[in-house]
């Protein structure tokens, strides 16, 4: 996996709440093989985009200041709804790679985990003070903005923006926070468990031998 | 690991948890034993890895591979399928599955079905189990008394090499249902209600575990309609504990526990119950009595509404909720039994079980269905039992299409899609923009409700239509 320890870059606002995993990649497209090199136009491929494959000019990521965006900050659940992995290989794609938020889907964010994409919980409150400005809360006006410019720093665990004095902290798991810092390779980790899990599983099947039962 | 003499109470979650964990790494993710993972088409992801690094499937016995999501449901030939692309798909799977010597359920066999729907019926799906699926709706089975929960496509990759998964110990909420639901009110309406009052992230990061006495007069298909949604409300479980219905269901299903084994197994289940004092995050209480049957307005499962509510009026500032109702054509204080349908689809791993297809029959009997639409079975074991009912009768009798199984226009990828602009009755899980069409606005409700509206041509309290 790819290792994240500090990256700086263009944020961009995805406007609001419950913004599921079927807008950030919708289904027709999740046939495509991750080396398709079309893959970052499927990203939020039906707000980008209409049905003539024409860019609408309103929607963010279609903004010239906004096509090299590497952050991406959300509202609330962002990432909620199918388990698909494709939305996280399609923010990848398009060059995001870490996501602010208040909140994720539960599945959404280790799909993000596992692709060295940072998903970052941040309070509300912490997400305007980013922003600079609690007048420009209605997201629609976001849009508008100049770009921001946003250093995160994973192992000190801090974002700043050029708007802000001080560095915003945010919390992770420190296991995952390893994990990306070192870009380690989960299955590799986990078979440096091996012996554990042979333990384990010897006495688990043994206790229902039905698991591993043949069937016709 | 120490043994855990634990006079600590537990919940069942913690008790199912704890007798999975392989290593535990506190505070953070402990390393958990999966007994049983099942997977679908969009497994080609995960395969590619394994096949990239070298890797192989460990326990092929406790795979399970099934195609539902891409498959014609017109047809049982991969050819017959809407584009080459798909038929491609279908084959792929065919070609991994049978490189993973997995147990495998392709599109022609007769145990083939959606994945959620075949996992109870062949008792792949099992109390105490640990349980994954390459699908969010993996909470259903749950409803089981087991930890189900959806994962990702590298989760399942490192699922199918190590049988394990990271993954850290959710907190639960606990909700109590009691009183006796109302005529018309089903497994979904709760399920609607408790999203609609949770919110679409109210219970993210947890698992809920449903309890009460309202819940042991449910049947098993409306059990695993409601663990099915709960990821709906953000929680990636939902979980009851098994009962002797569940137990009497699982014996003698194929790859359930068989003859001797069969009364250890029962005996295990039985202490599969949370402990008096278990603690939880929160504990709610609903009396089902109290609910009408349920349908959605808007973009988001949570918002849903009792029939004969009208659309509500919006907070100024909430641009999600404008634009919910801009895309559903929908102005605020509009009936919703004034909304005027388009199309009906009877499906899903919702609600596309045998009593699912009764309950819509027994609505759309003698009548005659106002819109075009498509009844799709959860399981090819689920249309042979409706066809031995004549269900099929029913509904070709109505006018609908009668199909093979399939998750169909649940997420429209098989080519099973609405015209844009339409409106739909829909007996699935998401109403989300363009889930079932570009363009497609998505009303959720329950198979007798999508039958009512059926009949009529508009969104439609079911209780009208049935006899005292």
């Amino acid at each position: 996996m790819r290792a994240f320890t500090q990256m700086q870059g263009v944020a961009v606002t995805i406007a609001g709440k419950n913004v599921d995993t079927d807008q950030i990649i919708p289904a027709r497209y999740l046939k495509r093989s991750r080396t398709d090199p079309q893959y970052a136009d499927y990203l939020f491929h039906d707000l980008r985009f209409n049905d003539r494959d024409e860019a609408n000019p309103a929607f963010v990521l279609n903004q010239s200041a906004f096509r090299g965006a590497s952050i991406l900050i959300a509202d609330e659940n962002f990432g909620c709804g199918s388990s698909r992995e494709a939305a996280v290989y399609a923010l990848e794609a398009f060059g995001i790679r870490a996501v602010i938020a208040p909140s994720f889907g539960d599945i959404f964010f280790n799909n993000c985990l596992k692709n060295g994409l940072l998903p970052i919980r941040l309070q509300q409150v912490d997400i305007d003070l980013l922003l600079g400005s609690e007048t420009v809360r209605a997201s629609d006006t976001l849009d508008s903005l100049s770009p921001l410019h946003i250093k995160i720093d994973l192992e000190t665990c801090t974002i700043q923006s050029d708007l802000i004095h001080t560095a915003i902290r945010f919390s992770i798991d420190p296991f995952w926070q390893e994990c990306l810092i070192k870009g380690l390779d989960e299955i590799d980790l986990t078979l440096s468990y091996q012996s554990s899990i042979d333990t384990f599983e010897t006495e688990h099947l043994a206790n229902s031998p039905w698991l591993t039962h043949a069937h016709k | 690991m120490a043994k855990n003499l634990n006079t600590q109470p537990e919940s069942l979650f913690e008790k199912i948890w704890a007798r999975h964990v392989i290593v535990e790494r506190a505070p953070g993710p402990s390393l958990l034993y999966i007994d049983r993972h099942i997977i679908h088409e969009g497994s080609f992801h995960a395969f590619a890895q394994l096949k990239e690094r070298g890797l192989s499937v460990k326990n092929p016995k406790q795979i399970f591979g099934v195609a539902d999501h891409y498959v014609p449901t017109n047809s049982r030939d991969p050819k017959e399928a809407v584009t080459g692309e798909v038929t491609e798909m279908i084959l792929r799977f065919d070609d991994n599955m049978r490189w993973s010597r997995a147990n495998y359920f392709s599109i022609s066999d007769p145990r083939q079905g959606i994945v959620h729907v075949i996992g109870p019926e062949q008792g792949i799906s099992l109390p105490g189990l640990t349980i994954t699926c390459s699908d969010s709706h993996t909470s259903t089975h749950g409803a089981f008394g087991a930890i189900a929960f959806g994962v990702g496509q590298s989760e399942s990759c490192h699922i199918l090499t190590t049988q394990s998964l990271w993954q850290t110990k959710p907190p639960c909420t606990r909700i109590e249902l009691q009183g006796t639901p109302g005529p018309g009110v089903s497994g979904k309406d709760i399920i609607l209600a408790i999203i609609a009052m949770l919110g679409a992230s109210g219970a993210t990061g947890q698992a809920i575990e449903y309890c009460g006495s309202a819940l042991q007069a449910l049947t098993i298909d409306d059990r695993l309609t409601m663990c099915n949604m709960t990821i709906e409300a953000g929680a990636r479980f939902g979980i009851m504990a098994p009962d002797d219905t569940i137990f009497d269901y699982l014996y003698g299903r194929p790859f359930a526990p068989q003859q001797a084994q069969w009364d250890a197994a029962v005996s295990n289940w039985r202490k599969l119950f949370s402990d008096e004092h278990a603690q939880y995050a929160r504990t709610l209480s609903i009396d089902v009595s109290a609910l009408s049957p349920m349908v959605t307005w808007g973009t988001s499962p949570e918002q849903a509404l009792s029939i004969s509510s009208c659309v509500p009026a919006i907070r100024s500032g909430d641009s999600s909720a404008d634009a919910a109702m801009e895309y559903m054509g929908v102005t605020a204080g509009q009936p919703l039994s004034k909304l005027k349908i388009d199309r009906v689809f009877i499906g899903s791993c919702t609600n596309a079980r045998l009593s699912d297809l009764q309950n819509a029959a027994e609505i759309l009997r003698g009548r005659k269905s106002r819109v075009p639409g498509m009844v799709v079975p959860g399981s090819m074991a689920v249309k042979r039992d409706a066809e031995a009912l004549g269900l099929h009768k029913v509904f070709i009798d109505a006018g609908l299409e009668w199909r093979e199984a399939g998750c169909s226009m649940c997420v429209g990828i098989n080519g099973d899609l609405a015209n844009p602009g339409e409106r739909v009755a829909s007996t699935s899980n998401r109403n989300f923009v363009g889930r079932q069409g570009p363009g497609v606005r998505t009303h959720l409700m329950s198979p007798a409700m999508a039958a009512a509206a059926a009949v009529t041509g508009y969104l439609t309290d079911v209780r009208s239509l049935t006899k005292e």
